[in-house]
């Protein structure tokens, strides 16, 4: 849970809280910039960050990203990031099945 | 091993291995009489034990499994805290998923939801701020776990809801930190550690200083590392170098994400929100001083202990491990997990009886899924 995953800086959706959409792995989601933010946060889209439980904590380079998820995704941690991001949703939409 | 595909680049894994043991055997170092390196993030023990490095390094190395694996640390009584707030009526209870099955006394967090309490996974804290926006007239509470990494992001959680006035959001805060625990395991005379692989998103949260005293006062080498095999092996590399050379310094292998002074944002909100407990209590490693973090009281409308009463707020329980189970003495490094009696037996990933078992950063998990190591043979 401390990995984290490399997704790409899309679109500021709301900057009073600190928002954007990142991209990951394909996957859209929002996620808080307010770590890597400097003077103007649409200086952030179309950079690569680092991103732990919905928060960019650290830009990196589009390198190191590719690097990272492919040792992600060897880890099996980039899969579980991504089922974890679904079940986020699905946590909002209701209580769910009691499993 | 398929080292050349397993490996990105094989040439440098080797080049590292046969430096490593060049530099171990100019140690004298070997089976019997190995250096002990810790790692200490539960994420570099998945790695490690993922591309089989335990058994490519050098024999005279052995990799000691240390307790940076957040639920691999959490106590079962703070697993039924989190069943008693979540059994509540109203509640809507939220956490990361690796929390689920992490046995309590009785249950898990995935029994409670099974037998009805409205518990749900997410995977951001901000998941359980969007749920506590929808659901005006439900209580909801965040599982506030981890190290250094995941804290900023409740603690910019927190500060958000306190700026919407979000009255039905709180967190309940077992975040804990990283160099208390080294300091008591380097206190403990039963431990030998000559060095130490250090955490790397921990240390992008706070930066390389805070291990300072493990140089200075305990005289080890410590390398942050990155998470890839070559960044490993490089740091292990390091770490023998220092011992070689009669060094002990913090070096930062991982300076591509991890700054010397951390990320300040992430620090301020933490300093913010945050402050330590006297001690906190760690499974296997029992109460350590200043190793937890509770909500201040300017932020208590959002602290899960204050409103349900609960953890340090409440009457608190220790409990025994259960029995048989030998989660202690294997986070201590004094057991490796095949030599449990549960192992494979009492004790699997999918009825897992201690907590090492429970996550893929937990040595006990690592060891079923990936096989020993030569050390346990």
């Amino acid at each position: 849970m401390c990995l984290g995953i490399p997704g790409q800086i899309v679109a500021i959706t709301a900057p009073e809280r600190m928002m954007a959409m990142a991209e990951v792995s394909g996957v859209r989601r929002e996620v808080n910039v307010a770590c890597v933010a400097g003077a103007e946060l649409g200086d952030l889209i179309g950079q690569w960050a680092l991103i732990h439980v919905g928060f960019a904590m650290s830009l990196i380079d589009e390198e190191e990203a590719a690097k990272t998820l492919e040792a992600l995704h060897d880890l099996g941690e980039a899969q579980e990031t991504l089922a974890q991001m679904a079940e986020g949703d699905a946590a909002l939409a209701g209580p769910g099945e009691g499993v | 091993m398929k080292f050349a595909s397993e490996f990105r680049d094989p040439k440098a894994a080797k080049a590292l291995l046969a430096e490593i043991a060049r530099v171990a055997d100019g140690l004298g170092a070997s089976r019997k009489n190995p250096v002990h390196i810790m790692e200490i993030c539960g994420g570099h023990t998945h790695s490690i034990f993922r591309y089989g490095l335990d058994k490519l390094v050098h024999e005279g190395i052995e990799f000691i499994h240390g307790p940076g694996c957040p639920v691999c640390v959490l106590p079962r009584a703070r697993v039924d805290e989190c069943i008693e707030i979540a059994e509540k009526e109203g509640v809507i209870f939220t956490t990361f998923g690796d929390a689920m099955r992490v046995p309590g006394s009785k249950k898990s967090l995935l029994q409670a939801k099974a037998a009805g309490a409205d518990i749900r996974m997410v995977y951001s804290p901000l998941d359980a701020l969007e749920l506590a926006r929808r659901n005006p007239g439900r209580e909801v509470v965040f599982f506030g776990l981890g190290f250094e990494t995941t804290t900023p992001s409740t603690a910019l959680a927190i500060q958000q809801a306190a700026r919407e006035g979000l009255a039905n959001f709180s967190v309940f805060c077992n975040h804990i930190t990283v160099p208390e625990p080294i300091k008591a395991l380097l206190d403990d005379p039963h431990m030998v550690l000559d060095g130490f692989i250090g955490p790397g998103h921990v240390s992008m949260v706070i930066g390389v200083h805070p291990y300072d005293f493990i140089a200075q006062d305990y005289h080890k080498p410590i390398v942050v590392a990155g998470f890839e095999p070559t960044d490993l092996l490089q740091s292990v590399l390091m770490v023998l170098r220092q011992i070689a050379a009669g060094e002990a310094r913090v070096e930062n292998q991982y300076a591509r994400v991890v700054p010397e002074n951390g990320n300040p944002v992430s620090l301020a909100a933490i300093a913010d929100v945050y402050e330590k407990r006297p001690s906190f209590e760690w499974r296997g490693l029992g109460e350590i001083d200043a190793s937890g973090l509770r909500i201040r009281p300017a932020y208590a409308a959002f602290d899960a202990e204050e409103k349900f009463g609960v953890g340090y707020a409440g009457v608190r329980t220790e409990l025994e491990e259960p029995e048989g189970c030998a989660c202690g003495a294997v986070m201590t490094g004094r057991m490796k997990p095949v030599h449990c009696a549960q192992f494979g037996r009492g004790c699997t990933p999918e009825m897992p009886l201690g907590a090492l078992m429970v996550s893929s950063e937990g040595a006990c998990a690592a060891y079923w899924q990936y096989g020993g190591a030569r050390a346990a043979d």
